[in-house]
Formats: C-alpha cells, sequence, structure tokens
C-alpha cells in the first residue's frame, strides 16, 4: 500500500438532485460535519451520470469518484439508479485494467432524509482513500509492476 | 469532443457576475467570503464579483438587478445557499431585468460547506472550488423558454364507482367537461352493493345513491356505460381517448323499467350484482336505483340477437324501448385530464381450498353484504345460501389471502378488519341470539370512529374474537367445521358453524393492466395497483403528466378514503384544465439529428416513453421529465441535456480539480 501520510483526496461527487443532493443539503442543515474533501456537482438523477465523466475527474486527478442516488425504488424518474448502478458496476470492472483501484469509485443510496448517512458515508470514504493514499502513486507503482 | 449543438454555442463572451453571501454568519463565520468573491474576480469569464450581507433580502436582490444593468452581465453565479432555497427567488429578479432565468445558478456553499466544516482555510478553498464550478456551468447554459402549449378542456374519468362518481362531480362542477366511462350496465360501482357502511351505519345506497343521480343529471357529465377505455394516448393536456361502447338494446329514454321483459325472458343466469346469490334474465336492471336507470340486454347470455332467436322480451315491451338494431359504437374524444378509479376487485375464494369454497355456505364479504342489504336475494334477512335457513354460527375469517407473502398477497386488505366487525355486528343485531366468531391476525382500525367501533362490536355486541388462523373449513352433515388455534392460549380451537365469511383480499380489478399498457407506463406496482408518481407528495398523481388516480385503483381503501381521493384528484385536474396555459422545464434531452444513428439504445430507457425513433431518435419535449438517462446512454453522443450537457460537466469536473493539474503533469512526464 502506498504511503498516504498527509495527504489529502479529492473527491468529485455526483449528486442526484432530488435524493442526494438533499440529504447532502440536509447534513448541512442538520450542522453535520464531514471533511472539506468533496466537491459536489448536482445531476439530475443518478442516471444522468455518464462512465466518461468519471474517468474525466480520475483523468484529471481526482483520489474518488462519488455517485449519489436514490434507493432503489425511489428514483424520481422511476429506474434511473438502476442504470446507475449497473454502469457502475461496469466501471468498477474496467478500473483495475486501466490501474485504477475500483474502491476509489463509489456509489451510495442516500435519501434526502438521510443527512446523517451522507456525512458518514462522505467521511468513511475520505478514510479509505487516505488509506489508499494518492491516486498518482498507485498509477506509479502499476507503472513501476 | 466536438460541440454538440455548434449552432447553439453562445455567441456572446461570457460576462459572469458573481455574488457571494454572507447569509450573516451563517457562510461569513466559516468562510473568508471577501476572498471567495476577490479569487473569483480573477477567473476567466467573470467580470465583476462582490459579496453582500444577506443576497436574498431585498437590497441584495437590487445589487443584483443593478450590477446585471451597469455590468451588462450575461450570466449569474450567487454563491449562497442551497438552491432550493433560493434559485427562483435569484431567477426571477435577473428576468426582471431582461437576464434570462436559465442563465443564473447558485453555487452552494452554505448546506454544502459552512455549514458542514469548520472555519480556515479548507473551508474557503472550497468555497471557491464550488464556486468555480458554477461559473463553468453557467459558461455553457443556454437561455431557455420554459415551453408553452395548449390543452384540451374536458376531463375523462374511467370507473364510475364512488371515487369517479366524486370526481366527475367534481370536475363538473368546476364548469368543466367529464366524460364518465364504467364498464358495467350502471354506475355506483362495489359501493352500491354495501349494505351499511362503517363506523356510522348509514345505508349504503341512502348515500350514494343520490349521487349517482346527480351524475346522471348534470348537464356537464357524459356518462358512458356498458363502455371500456381502449386507448389514450398523447400527452398532458392533450390526450386522445378510444372508447368502446357495447350495445345496451334498450333505449333508456324510453324504458319505463316496469320489468315485463325480465318475467318473459327464458333466460337464468346468475345475478353478478348479487354475487350470485340470485338469477337474473338475459334483459335485467342490476337493481333498482341504478344509473341509468334502464334495463339492458346482456348479448353475451341473451339465445341471440343477431339473428334474433327469441325476441319476447320486445314483444311485451309496451313503450317499444327494445330494439335489437344497435349496435357498438366507437366513440373517440379529445380531453386535457384522465382520472382512473378503477376501484378493485376481490381475490377469488378458489385460490383457498382449504376453506372449502365451493360449499354455498363458504362466502365472501361482498355476498354476506347482500344477504344483509335490504334490496338483496334475501330482502335483507340473515339465511344461508344453501337451504334458507337463519344461521345460529357464523364464523368470519380475516386476513383471507392478504398478508401472506409466501402464498397469497403480501400486503394488508385495509378494509376488512373494519367490515367484518360491522358484518358481526350487522349479525348478531339481526339474530340476536346467534354466535359471531371473528379469526383475526390482528386489529387495523385508524380511522375516525373506528377503534371506538371496534370496541363496541367487541363489548356491547359481545361477539367473539380469536386471536389466530384458521387451518381448514370442511362439511359435515349440517354444519361447516371450522379448525383453527386461538394463538393467545395456545389452545385448538373446533367450530360447528352454519355459515363462513371469507374476507378475502383487495385485488386490483381485471383489465387494468391492459388500460396501463395502452398508457406506454411502469405505472402498475408489484401487486399489479395503479402506481402513483410519489407515494407521499404525489399521491394522486401517475407519471404520465395529467393523468391521475383515485381510489382503490391505487390500493385497498375505505369509503371516505376514496371520496378523498376522488375529489383530491378532481382538484389536480381542475388546476390543470383552469390553466391559461401549460409550461413545462425547458430542461430536458433534446437530440442532434446529425449525429443520430437510430440505434433505439435510448427509446426503451425512458420511463416516459418520451423518445420515439423513425430515422433518428425524437424526443417529445412535453413528455421528456429530464432526467438525462437516455443522455448517458447514447453511443453516439446525439443526445444532451439542456443546460447540462456532457462539456458543461466535463468543465465542471476540471474546475472541481483545478488544483491538482500542476502536480499531475509532474507524473505524466516521470511515468512516460
Ligand atoms: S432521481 Fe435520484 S437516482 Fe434518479
Amino acid at each position: 500500500m502506498a504511503d498516504g501520510n498527509g495527504h489529502e483526496p479529492r473527491i468529485v461527487a455526483f449528486l442526484c438532485r432530488w435524493c442526494s443532493y438533499a440529504g447532502a443539503d440536509l447534513a448541512g442543515t442538520s450542522r453535520i460535519k464531514y471533511p472539506p474533501n468533496i466537491i459536489p456537482i448536482r445531476v439530475p438523477c443518478s442516471g444522468r451520470v455518464d462512465p466518461a465523466w468519471v474517468m474525466e475527474a480520475f483523468a484529471r486527478g481526482a483520489d474518488g469518484v462519488f455517485i449519489g442516488g436514490c434507493h432503489p425504488g425511489d428514483c424520481h424518474y422511476v429506474s434511473g439508479n438502476y442504470k446507475a448502478r449497473r454502469r457502475v458496476t461496469l466501471l468498477r470492472k474496467l478500473l483495475p485494467q486501466l490501474g485504477i483501484d475500483p474502491r476509489r469509485l463509489r456509489l451510495e443510496w442516500i435519501s434526502a432524509t438521510e443527512g446523517k448517512r451522507f456525512a458518514e458515508v462522505v467521511t468513511e470514504f475520505v478514510e479509505e482513500l487516505k488509506e489508499l493514499g494518492p491516486m498518482r502513486a498507485e498509477e506509479a507503482a502499476q507503472d513501476v509492476r | 469532443m466536438p460541440p454538440r449543438n455548434p449552432e447553439r454555442i453562445r455567441a456572446q463572451k461570457p460576462r459572469i457576475g458573481v455574488f457571494v453571501c454572507h447569509c450573516g454568519h451563517n457562510i461569513a463565520g466559516v468562510v473568508d467570503v471577501k476572498r471567495v468573491a476577490e479569487q473569483l474576480s480573477k477567473y476567466p469569464g467573470v467580470v465583476y464579483a462582490t459579496d453582500y450581507e444577506y443576497m436574498c433580502s431585498d437590497p441584495g436582490q437590487e445589487l443584483l438587478k443593478k450590477a446585471i444593468r451597469e455590468h451588462r452581465l450575461n450570466g449569474v453565479v450567487v454563491a449562497a445557499c442551497s438552491p432550493s432555497m433560493h434559485e427562483a427567488t435569484f431567477r426571477r429578479a435577473a428576468g426582471e431585468v431582461d437576464l434570462n432565468p436559465y442563465l443564473v445558478e447558485c453555487a452552494n456553499i452554505r448546506e454544502h460547506c459552512s455549514w458542514v466544516h469548520d472555519p480556515g482555510e479548507a473551508a474557503t478553498q472550497k468555497a471557491i472550488t464550488i464556486t468555480r464550478t458554477m461559473v463553468e456551468k453557467v459558461k455553457g447554459n443556454m437561455p431557455l423558454e420554459p415551453v408553452e402549449v395548449s390543452h384540451k378542456e374536458k376531463c375523462l374519468v374511467v370507473g364510475g364507482g364512488i371515487a369517479g362518481i366524486q370526481a366527475a362531480l367534481d370536475v363538473a362542477e368546476a364548469g368543466y367537461e367529464v366524460i364518465l366511462v364504467e364498464k358495467s350496465p350502471t354506475i355506483g360501482g362495489h359501493m352500491a352493493q354495501l349494505s351499511e357502511t362503517f363506523p356510522t351505519l348509514d345505508c349504503s345506497q341512502c348515500i350514494l345513491t343520490p349521487k349517482m343521480v346527480e351524475v346522471e343529471r348534470h348537464p356537464k357529465i357524459r356518462l358512458l356505460v356498458n363502455s371500456e377505455v381502449e386507448e389514450i394516448s398523447g400527452f398532458i393536456g392533450n390526450y386522445r381517448v378510444r372508447i368502446r361502447k357495447k350495445p345496451s338494446y334498450v333505449d333508456p329514454d324510453l324504458c319505463n323499467l316496469c320489468g315485463e321483459c325480465e318475467k318473459v325472458c327464458p333466460v337464468r343466469v346468475p345475478n353478478e350484482f348479487d354475487r350470485g346469490l340470485s338469477e337474473r334474465g338475459a334483459i335485467y336492471i342490476p337493481f333498482p336505483q341504478a344509473v341509468p336507470s334502464t334495463y339492458t340486454l346482456d348479448e353475451e347470455t341473451c339465445l341471440g340477437i343477431k339473428p334474433l332467436i327469441c325476441g319476447k322480451c320486445a314483444e311485451v315491451c309496451e313503450p317499444g324501448a327494445i330494439d335489437f338494431d344497435m349496435s357498438e359504437e366507437i366513440i373517440e374524444e379529445e380531453v386535457g385530464a384522465v382520472i382512473l378509479a378503477t376501484g378493485y376487485d376481490l381475490y377469488e375464494t378458489k385460490a383457498l381450498p382449504e376453506y372449502s369454497p365451493d360449499d354455498p355456505d363458504v362466502i365472501d364479504p361482498l355476498q354476506f353484504e347482500r344477504l344483509l342489504s335490504a334490496t338483496g336475494p334475501t330482502r335483507g334477512e340473515i339465511r344461508r345460501p344453501s337451504d334458507g335457513k337463519v344461521p345460529k354460527t357464523v364464523v368470519f375469517i380475516k386476513c383471507a389471502g392478504s398478508r401472506d407473502p409466501e402464498l397469497h398477497k403480501p400486503y394488508c386488505s385495509a378494509i376488512c378488519c373494519m367490515y367484518t366487525a360491522k358484518h358481526a355486528l350487522l349479525y348478531k343485531h339481526a339474530v340476536p341470539d346467534g354466535r359471531a366468531i371473528v379469526f383475526y391476525i390482528d386489529i387495523r382500525a385508524p380511522g375516525k370512529g373506528y377503534e371506538e367501533f371496534i370496541h363496541r362490536v367487541m363489548e356491547e355486541d359481545r361477539v367473539l374474537y380469536i386471536r389466530g388462523k384458521v387451518a381448514k373449513v370442511f362439511r359435515e352433515g349440517d354444519k361447516l367445521i371450522v379448525w383453527g388455534v386461538d394463538t393467545l392460549s395456545g389452545q385448538r380451537v373446533e367450530v360447528e358453524a352454519d355459515l363462513v365469511v371469507l374476507a378475502m383480499a383487495v385485488v386490483p380489478p381485471k383489465g387494468v393492466e391492459d388500460l396501463a399498457r395502452t398508457l406506454r407506463l411502469s405505472c402498475l406496482d408489484e401487486n399489479g395497483f395503479l402506481k402513483e408518481a410519489h407515494p407521499k407528495l404525489r399521491p394522486l398523481e401517475t407519471l404520465a403528466g395529467g393523468i391521475f388516480i383515485a381510489g382503490a385503483a391505487q390500493g385497498p381503501k375505505d369509503i371516505p378514503q376514496a371520496v378523498t381521493q376522488g375529489s383530491g384528484a378532481a382538484a389536480k385536474a381542475i388546476a390543470l384544465l383552469s390553466a391559461p396555459t401549460l409550461t413545462h422545464s425547458p430542461e430536458v434531452a433534446e437530440v442532434d439529428e446529425e449525429l443520430c444513428s437510430g440505434c433505439r439504445v435510448c427509446a426503451p430507457l425512458c420511463p416516459y416513453g418520451a423518445i420515439t425513433v423513425e430515422e433518428t431518435a425524437q424526443v417529445n419535449e412535453l413528455l421528456c421529465e429530464g432526467c438525462g438517462t437516455c443522455v448517458a446512454a447514447c453511443p453516439s453522443g446525439a443526445l444532451s441535456l439542456r443546460n447540462l450537457e456532457d462539456s458543461q460537466v466535463e468543465s465542471m469536473v476540471e474546475a472541481a480539480l483545478a488544483e491538482l493539474s500542476p502536480a499531475r503533469e509532474a507524473v505524466e512526464v516521470k511515468g512516460g
């Protein structure tokens, strides 16, 4: 494992506006603290998230990419989150071949009432990415091999 | 990636204004707002940046408007609270000074930043980054106009039960034309079959029939009985419907209800209205107060109409109301709104062979209602179907087929606890020396006066409630033997009963799937009921705009709930019909026909049926809700989502990670 001492991971988060974005809002309204490593981008639905965006984020140096959607059955647009899940499953298979640890891509279902959970999940993700160390170090290690 | 709609790329150079809100201490206490504004003022595309105490206040909005004019801004980012709070406020303000509202965005530096982080450099950095991503988004936003569409001022109501009746009357009272379609020969639905209603015990027909008559008399309501909706197509405000109306062979205006026709009819078939407890002729009236009040000749059971075999009824019909030349009609209508009030059926007793469903004295709850009803086959005297004797012991089995995920229906049918209590009470009133025994799993009585009613039945009317399931019902001579367990005492129970009433599960009516299919919607839930757009916040709407649901079509409901929903759906329909024009968000998907290969990946992904594919895909912007699922799936990049184009998101991602870029180049050099 790469040495991640002092490294602050950078995360891009695609949050669906109906559930996860609103869940993040609620974390704010409830003043639940979590680390500032995440930059949210509001999307209508997790189904809107194009796998190319995820790759773009990694290519630009994101240490982690987070996709937040509504719980299964709750997608505002009926089934966008199922499509997101399928795409993420495929992406996770693809990532190792590019030297990217699949744990760097997270898909979570967070409802508009789960502010606390949003904070917890982000905190946990940041911890995990710290352990994984900076993205570059990992890629470099891959190159050496 | 090449720009998708080159002709739509904004010709003007971006002149973006950034307004950083202090929100009192809420933001300024954590984030260095001055630095955010100062940093953003140097950001490409930004021509003006400032900070202010409360952007949402009147002076804050004035500041915004003034800056838009003075600096000729063509885009605005307000770095403040969540867009769910004040996006509309700032967009409206911008619109007042002729900046297209869709060029205004909020950067959420309160809920997503100052409220969740400690004061200091990291929070300020994050606020700067979030604001930059929104500047990137605004750079790619196009000015948009809400899509406007005209609509028809007519409403279709499908189903003439109490929910549909209520909906039709409310819409008609508001002055709009209503077409009420009912598949049977009369309106009234199941409520017309009931004897008395819980918990007040008012007579069901007495409270229902005046409403039925009101429907018949209402100048704004066109009532079509013996009719079914074959097809609904179109979109919100503009649905085309095709209705098939079976001939009744009787002119309702001439029929004087003398009943001579039925007397001479040689046919005898089970009467559906009495659930087979009585017989009717091929020409019949379901019940005396039927609306429309006319006899109907049922061609399925008649000996023959084309060619005519018997014709006796016409011979005795004095007013000459019978017309064998009537034929099926196809009625086409255009409506603005549709209310689906298709009601329910009962799960068939046949599904529970352990309860001897073929025994004539094992009946369903609507049959028991008919036995209780003054207009029923026994004129309201409780007599068992097999031999007409008054039953001295009646066993009621609740949750028959409900709450049984392994074998039957997983859900609670919601009304059985209450009507069973009512049945037991009415039985005890009619046969004071009889025994009423209720087997139950538990008792659910969450309605006004419901719990009190149950107590009254248990305590005043001394109905015996046994907590436990019944394993078996079988005949032994004159008696029905009921084997059950009392789970409170752990004892086996055996009862010798004269009549057994199975409180069967409430299920969706036959034919509802066909209706759902014609709507091209995934609009049935896992149990086959119509599915609401949102279980909490949009319970009367379907995912198709302008199509509403009311009553038991959506799931088991009692009368007050069905009526409430009928009125609720009517209010929704009236709001739509009375709007001068309909508007729809323009932030929807669109197709670049040059790029589209017509591969059809997108169409089946759309939950709204908004995409049709001929040569190339076409998006109906009125049906599209803007989820973008099709866009993410399009392999040729032909689909895009207005104001959330891939290129915009890519720039946002770049801005989100901007500080990392130099480091990345270094690694690339090394790695390469
Ligand atoms: S709207 Fe939240 S996942 Fe689709």
